[in-house]
This record gives structure tokens, sequence and C-alpha cells, in this order.
């Protein structure tokens, strides 16, 4: 995380909103006057296939909105971790969704943390915010954006078209955030 | 926290149809194609919304022609399309250029030839500046580097094609359409001034009729005079409207020369190699047509070598080499097929030829 700048990817299948994660994380460092940038792949993906978003957070100029080193990962299934997981800086940090990643990997110079992202969504009745309980974790361990910034961002997000998601995205993010464990 | 940013999350496509938007654009056709769907997509419902027409035609040819008889009735108006739909417009912006009818022409570049890829690229370089329809003809092409820039120039775009009855040209790329940053939507203030359209055809009831065509067949002096008409217009644009950003050339022993998203790339190279205490420095042009070629020599008498990065396999570095008269060596890195440089493979370059 050299130079205030941290460089993010954010992996899963496509359907696990990695896409929407990422501007949630853009939008709340927006809230927070930082430069950012979100570049999401888009290559000719489709539903059940890998996706990414990359976010660049940072105080000084972004030169390029993409990682190919990137300072943290956020990971949501196996195959993603596999993929990833050699790229990360070294003293980086793998955030990992442990319900759907059995095998954490085999780096010793990285940091990690686990959160059950999507055991917590399902138990809050919606499988499709563990993005969102991914996040959570993610900022309790780096603590890179302000907790309250995220929460704006989701209700930014949802409070025209969405409201009714507000309330279980930021149940979902606190849930996220209690729950993360250093592995 | 300090008072609230001021600045919103888009895509950089999304600030382009804003910017357009706010600049008074009354009319959009296009075609889709990707990288550049995000427009049409915002247009369809924002434009309509502003009070404009938004038109998906049935072509990209269809959206170029629609653009002539928007602008002949005038009404500020764009199309947007990404390389080989531009491709297909050619012909139409000759025509347009001929009758000097101003519109707002958008071109989020991707890989090529053919069809390609749908990655960024910026192989689309010859086509933009060198003119892509035929004839004698020239463009006002800006190539922004930023989402904020996006939304300057083409605000700006819209100013120009006035000022100068042209039709402008943006040349962005899959990168920078695709790409979110935050971005503050300043107030509209037109850059240039804004003549009153004696041109348009709006029914001739107490007045002259105008014509606006491009067949120039009797006399046959006609085509000459038009065309030494054009070259002195062309060359009024010439010597009014060269844009160019220069980053730590002052002391700059090598000078990289890159446009558009591949600039800002470059500038994070340029900051590593002066972090190593290479003394590198950037120049951008802004506006690739015209050619900011008096900036190109000024920074070529500093400096002993210049490096031009491209994502292409080779199209501006010939400016760059006209320009300074090839007076000193020119060294290229380029990334053809749809593939973007990173800052750090620029450095290997840097450091590759920096003497």
């Amino acid at each position: 995380m050299a130079n205030n700048q941290t460089r993010i990817i954010i992996a899963g299948f496509g359907g696990q909103g990695v896409v929407l994660a990422g501007n949630i994380l853009a939008r709340a460092a927006v809230i927070e006057d930082k430069n950012v940038t979100g570049m999401i792949s888009y290559g000719a993906e489709m539903r059940g296939g890998t996706a990414n978003a990359t976010v660049v957070i940072s105080d000084e100029k972004i030169a390029s909105p993409f990682v190919e080193v990137p300072d943290v990962a956020i990971i949501m299934n196996q195959p993603s971790l596999d993929k990833f997981e050699p790229d990360i800086a070294s003293g980086g940090l793998a955030v990992i969704n442990s319900t759907m990643v059995e095998d954490a990997g085999s780096r010793t110079d990285i940091d990690r943390v686990s959160v059950g992202a999507s055991e917590i969504a399902n138990s809050l009745g919606n499988a499709r915010v563990a993005n969102v309980v991914i996040l959570g974790a993610f900022i309790k361990r780096t603590g890179i954006l302000q907790p309250r910034s995220i929460v704006r961002a989701i209700d930014e997000l949802f409070s025209t078209k969405k409201p009714a998601f507000i309330e279980i995205n930021t149940n979902a993010f606190n849930a996220g955030y209690e729950g993360a464990k250093s592995v | 926290m300090s008072k609230p940013s001021k600045k919103i999350l888009l895509k950089g496509n999304e600030v382009l149809s804003q910017a357009a938007i706010n600049a008074g654009c009354g009319f959009f056709a296009g075609y889709p194609i990707t990288p550049q769907n995000e427009v049409p997509e915002y247009l369809s419902k924002a434009l309509p919304e502003a009070g404009g027409i938004f038109i998906q035609a049935e072509s990209e040819i269809a959206a170029i022609n629609m653009l002539f008889g928007a602008s002949a009735s005038g009404v500020r108006c764009m199309t947007s399309s990404s390389s080989p739909g531009v491709s297909l417009k050619q012909e139409g912006i000759s025509y347009i250029a001929a009758a000097e009818l101003p519109c707002v022409i958008v071109n989020m570049q991707r890989g090529g030839p053919g069809l390609g890829n749908i990655r960024a690229a910026q192989g689309d370089y010859f086509q933009s500046v060198k003119g892509g329809g035929h004839g004698d003809y020239r463009l006002i092409v800006l190539a922004p580097s930023t989402l904020q820039e996006i939304y300057e120039l083409t605000m700006n775009a819209f100013d120009y094609a006035d000022h100068y009855r042209n039709p402008v040209l943006i040349l962005g790329d899959g990168i920078l359409g695709q790409m979110a940053e935050p971005v503050e939507l300043t107030k509209y203030r037109p850059i240039v001034d804004l003549p009153e359209k004696d041109f348009v055809l709006d029914g001739c009831k107490g007045r002259e009729r105008r014509v606006i065509k491009t067949l120039l067949l009797q006399p046959a002096e006609a085509l000459i005079e038009f065309n030494e008409y054009l070259k002195k217009k062309y060359a009024g644009i010439e010597s009014e409207l060269k844009l160019c950003q220069k980053y730590r050339c002052d002391d700059a022993d090598l000078v990289v020369a890159a446009y558009g998203i591949t600039a800002r790339i470059a500038e994070g190279a340029v900051d590593m190699a002066r972090d190593k205490g290479l003394k590198v420095g950037l120049i951008r042009p802004i506006t690739l047509w015209p050619f900011p070629d008096e900036d190109f020599r000024a920074v070529a008498e500093q400096a002993k070598k210049l490096l031009v990065v491209e994502m292409s396999n080779g199209q501006m570095i010939e400016d760059v080499k006209l320009s300074i008269e090839c007076s000193r060596p020119v060294e290229f890195y380029g990334t053809g097929g749809g593939w973007y440089p990173t800052s750090e493979k620029i450095m290997e370059k840097i450091e590759s030829v920096y003497e």
C-alpha cells in the first residue's frame, strides 16, 4: 500500500455482486474526497463465469485504473483465490469468503482475513448480500475507509431505485465488520 | 470529514453523455457497439428528459447522416461509436466536413483492424487525424485523458464545432469509456465566441433561400475555390487551437509523448523515473489535430531523446517525428491488439533508452 495508494481487486463468479461491491467501495471513497478509479472487467462475461472489478483508492493522482499487483484481493470463491493469490503484492492482504473457499492458499508473505460471507448472508435472509458482508471484513481489517462512508454509499446507491435493500445491505456490512477473523 | 465532495462517481461514457446534455446537445443518433454503449444507454433516458431527441438508428451510417440533417437545422448534435462503427461513418463525416456542419463525433476506440476485439486501443489515430473519409478535409480531434477532462472537452467540442463550423471528433478508448472516476460536473460556459448560425435551413420565408450542398460541378473553378477557402479555414484553426500539456519537461533529458489514457499511465512511469533520479518528462497533445508541433519543437530543444508510447504499433509517432523534423532520436513503445501498457512496462522502456 505504497504512496497512500491501495490497489484492490474484487473477484468471484458472475452473480456474486463483485461489480456492486466495487461500486460501493468507490462511492465511499468519493464521499471521503479521495482519488479513486473503478474498472470492471468487461470481457465476454456471463452469469456463472468469473467476474472481477478493480478499485484504486489513493490520496495522490492515480495513473492507471488497472491492477496488476493488488495490495488487497477480495475473494468470493475458490477459483478466484486460485487465480489471483499469486498476483497479490508481498505483504498484501487476501480477504476471503470462507464459505466458498476451502483452501485459503499457500503464500506465506501475505496476510489473510476471512469471513463466512455467504453463510452470514444466508442467515440474514438474502444470499446476494455476501458481497457486502465481505466488504465489512475488508474495512474492519484495513480501515482505509470509514464504516459510515460505506453505509452512506449503500444508502446513495439504493435510495432512488431499491430503497428496500438499504437495510439488509447495511446489516450485511455490519455483520461482516463484526465477523472478520484473521487466519 | 470536511465539506462534502462536489464530485460524483460516473463512468467515462456517462460523463461524456452528461457533458453533451449540459452543453445543450439537442439531438443524438447512434447504433450500439461495445465499449461505448453507456453513451446511448444514458442519453436514451436523459436526453429526452432534457428536451432533446434520442434516436437509436438502424446503422452507424444512418446515424451520421441524421447528424447532417440535424446540424443543418441548427441544433447541437452528437453521434457516438467505436472503431468499426466509426469506419462506417466516414463517408458521412466527409460530407459533413464539406458542408461545414458543426457536430460532435465520439470514437471510444477498441482493438482492430476489422471487428478486432472489445478491449481498448488507439489504433484509429491515422483515421482520426489524417482524414478517414475522402477529400481534403480536417476534423478537430480532442483526446481527453481523465474523466474530468472528458467532461470539459466534450462541452468544449460543441463550442469549437459551432465556432469553426466544423465537425469535432472526441477520440477516447475503451478504458476511458468504461472506467469510473469522481467528476465535478461544473456549469457549462462557452469557451469561444458562438457566431449566429446563418446557414441554418429553417424555412426561407422573408429571407433569401439557403442551400447546403457538397456537389460543386459548375463552374469548373467552384471546387478549387471552395478547397482554397477550406485551406484557409484549417490554417486558421491550426493557428488558434493547438492544445498540449507538459509535465516535468523543464529539465528533462528524455520526454515521453503520449495521448489519452496512455498519457496518464505514462505519467505514472515519469514519476517512477523521477524517483530514481532520471530526468524524464511527459508531453501530452490534447488536440491531435491540430497537432501541437511548436510545443514538441520546444521540448526537443531541451531533451536529448523522445519516447512515444501508444496503444497501437505506432501512429502518432509519425507526427512527433515530423513536428521535431527528426532533430532528436524518437524511440517507441506500443501495445497493439487491444492491450494497455502499464506504468511499470513504460518505466522499463524508459530505463532501456535513457542515456
